[in-house]
């Protein structure tokens, strides 16, 4: 450890797979997709009175809202989902297991590549996410919404808000209803 | 049956499409009408020589229905895929045109499959396909735009709504036979035929599985496949190939991503006095006991490096019988297009007299 690193070679530390993401804890979303049921009924708590306060969203101007709730919306799900804020969640479907974190970014389940023992075939250390995704979905009420075909992601939608888009979302879908 | 396979007015001419068919190529005339389907796999050369290519799809040349011209696999570069798939149909070569997520966007993909298609491609394989890091060049930025789900669902797009994702109009939409690929054999095991459902509702009318090695454990897949129904809407084409030596297998087992080899059969390679010939000995009865499973309609022959063997394994396991696979088909498009230049040139020429 006295030695300092040498300069002309890239540093890699020991014993991590190059490719391995550094830092990453799997701790916290492990846990998420253990309490599966837990979190679907707190998300859908929340979604019913972010829902309930469409006027206000409404009023103040949902462009205005985003940037504050892309905060708190990033804060809370990268702690504990490991949030990759594509914009378009799709944590109902999925078991309550990021997708994001595939590093295939597979949206539509398991690659043939997992491992014997459940691990990602790219970062050998990594439960894979879809595997988890499966084990989550089983905990969760509506076990149907994982076999729905998912569109591609959109890119351009990165970064934004997920609650708030799906708030206004159904807030169009009951107007249509009440008016047609 | 034979007559079916041959344009009764020109044998020279290419096969129309049949009614009900989404291509006019023949694997999808042979799965169709229940025939037991041979596909290989052509190991992509690393050369900008046509000749390989021709070279390595002559050793199949009668034995198999379908060639896969594979995308970069195992994340190596190699001749594109789209560069085998129009070589092959230049000779009269039935190719399946593997495209892999990893490589390309959307965009790419969707112009791709328009010049494979008018390249005379009837086939396509749609993969997620292997990580970067399983390459020679894993520094590469993995793309991934589309999963093979969406692809499945972006090439259904082009070929029956006759537009793009964008809902640009197409003139004239690829007649394409889609597959996908299925790996019975790793976990999560209950959601894997699940799996196969929803490729099937993106529109996978065929599939191809990784190697089987392991017969019980695809007929347990198998099982769950004919209970929901699954073979009636989709054709189950089981990977198989020989393995060299035990040692080989070993490699394979713990290198290539996504490959489950059991320890008997490693077992019975080292038991061999010929390891190599006992490789395709284990090969050949595989394929016995998989076609006798209810619901695989074919196989599909990975012989890598060891592609000449790919004959003497269709022959010996009888799966053909008597049906002579593949004849030369000359691509639709050719003649049409040389008629077509020919008198765009002689418009061109008036023109400027």
């Amino acid at each position: 450890m006295s030695q300092a690193p040498d300069q002309t070679t890239t540093y890699i530390s020991t014993g991590v797979h190059p490719t391995r993401r550094l830092g990453a804890k799997y701790t916290v979303r492990l846990w998420s997709v253990r309490n599966a049921r837990l979190l679907e009924w707190v998300y859908n708590t929340f979604a019913d009175a972010l829902l309930k306060l469409h006027w206000l969203w409404n009023w103040i101007g949902y462009h205005r809202v985003e940037r504050p709730v892309v905060v708190i919306e990033k804060w809370a799900k990268s702690f504990l989902f490991d949030c990759r804020m594509c914009g378009q969640c799709a944590l109902s479907e999925t078991g309550m297991s990021c997708p994001m974190n595939c590093p295939k970014q597979l949206r539509n389940g398991p690659c043939g590549g997992v491992r014997a023992n459940g691990n990602c075939e790219v970062e050998p250390d990594m439960p894979c996410v879809w595997v988890q995704a499966w084990q989550g979905n089983q905990r969760m009420q509506n076990v149907s919404k994982i076999l729905s075909v998912q569109p591609p992601v959109d890119q351009s939608l990165k970064g934004t808000s997920s609650w708030l888009r799906e708030t206004a979302k159904r807030a169009a879908e009951n107007s249509e209803q009440s008016h047609g | 049956m034979a007559e079916f396979d041959e344009n009764l007015m020109d044998p020279s001419q290419p096969l129309s499409q049949l009614p009900g068919h989404s291509s006019r190529g023949r694997l999808e005339r042979i799965l169709r009408r229940g025939d037991f389907a041979v596909t290989a796999e052509l190991n992509p050369p690393d050369t900008a020589d046509p000749h390989e290519v021709y070279d390595r799809g002559a050793v199949f040349d009668g034995w198999v229905d379908a060639m896969n011209a594979t995308d970069g696999s195992g994340a190596n570069c190699h001749m594109s895929s789209v560069g085998i798939c129009a070589l092959l149909t230049r000779v009269g070569y039935a190719p399946v045109l593997q495209i892999s997520c990893r490589d390309r966007n959307r965009i790419a993909i969707q112009g791709d499959v328009l010049g494979a298609a008018a390249m005379g491609v009837n086939n396509v394989l749609c993969l997620t396909g292997d990580g970067v890091q399983a390459g020679d060049q894993p520094g590469a930025k993995p793309v991934f735009d589309l999963d093979c789900m969406s692809l499945l669902q972006t090439i259904r797009t082009l070929r029956d709504e006759g537009q793009f994702l964008s809902g640009r109009k197409i003139t004239a939409p690829p007649q394409l036979f889609l597959g996908a690929a299925i790996n019975p054999f790793a976990p999560p095991h209950d959601f894997r035929a699940l799996r196969l459902k929803k490729k099937i509702e993106a529109g996978a009318q065929f599939v191809q599985s990784q190697y089987c090695y392991d017969v019980p454990m695809l007929k347990e897949y198998m099982d769950q496949v004919t209970d929901m129904g699954l073979h009636e809407n989709c054709f189950i084409l089981i990977g198989v190939g020989p393995l060299a030596s035990a040692r080989a297998a070993r490699w394979m087992r713990s290198n290539v991503p996504g490959v489950h080899i059991p320890d008997y059969i490693i077992g019975r390679l080292e038991g061999g006095k010929d390891q190599k010939q006992e490789g395709k000995q284990i090969c050949i009865d595989i394929i016995r006991e998989v076609r006798e499973i209810a619901g695989v309609s074919g196989i599909h022959v990975m012989a890598y490096r060891q592609e000449e063997l790919v004959a003497d394994i269709v022959r010996e396991s009888g799966v053909i019988a008597n049906r002579k696979p593949w004849r030369r088909e000359p691509n639709i498009g050719d003649i049409a297009v040389i008629k077509a230049a020919q008198k765009k040139a002689e418009i061109w020429a008036e023109a400027q007299e």
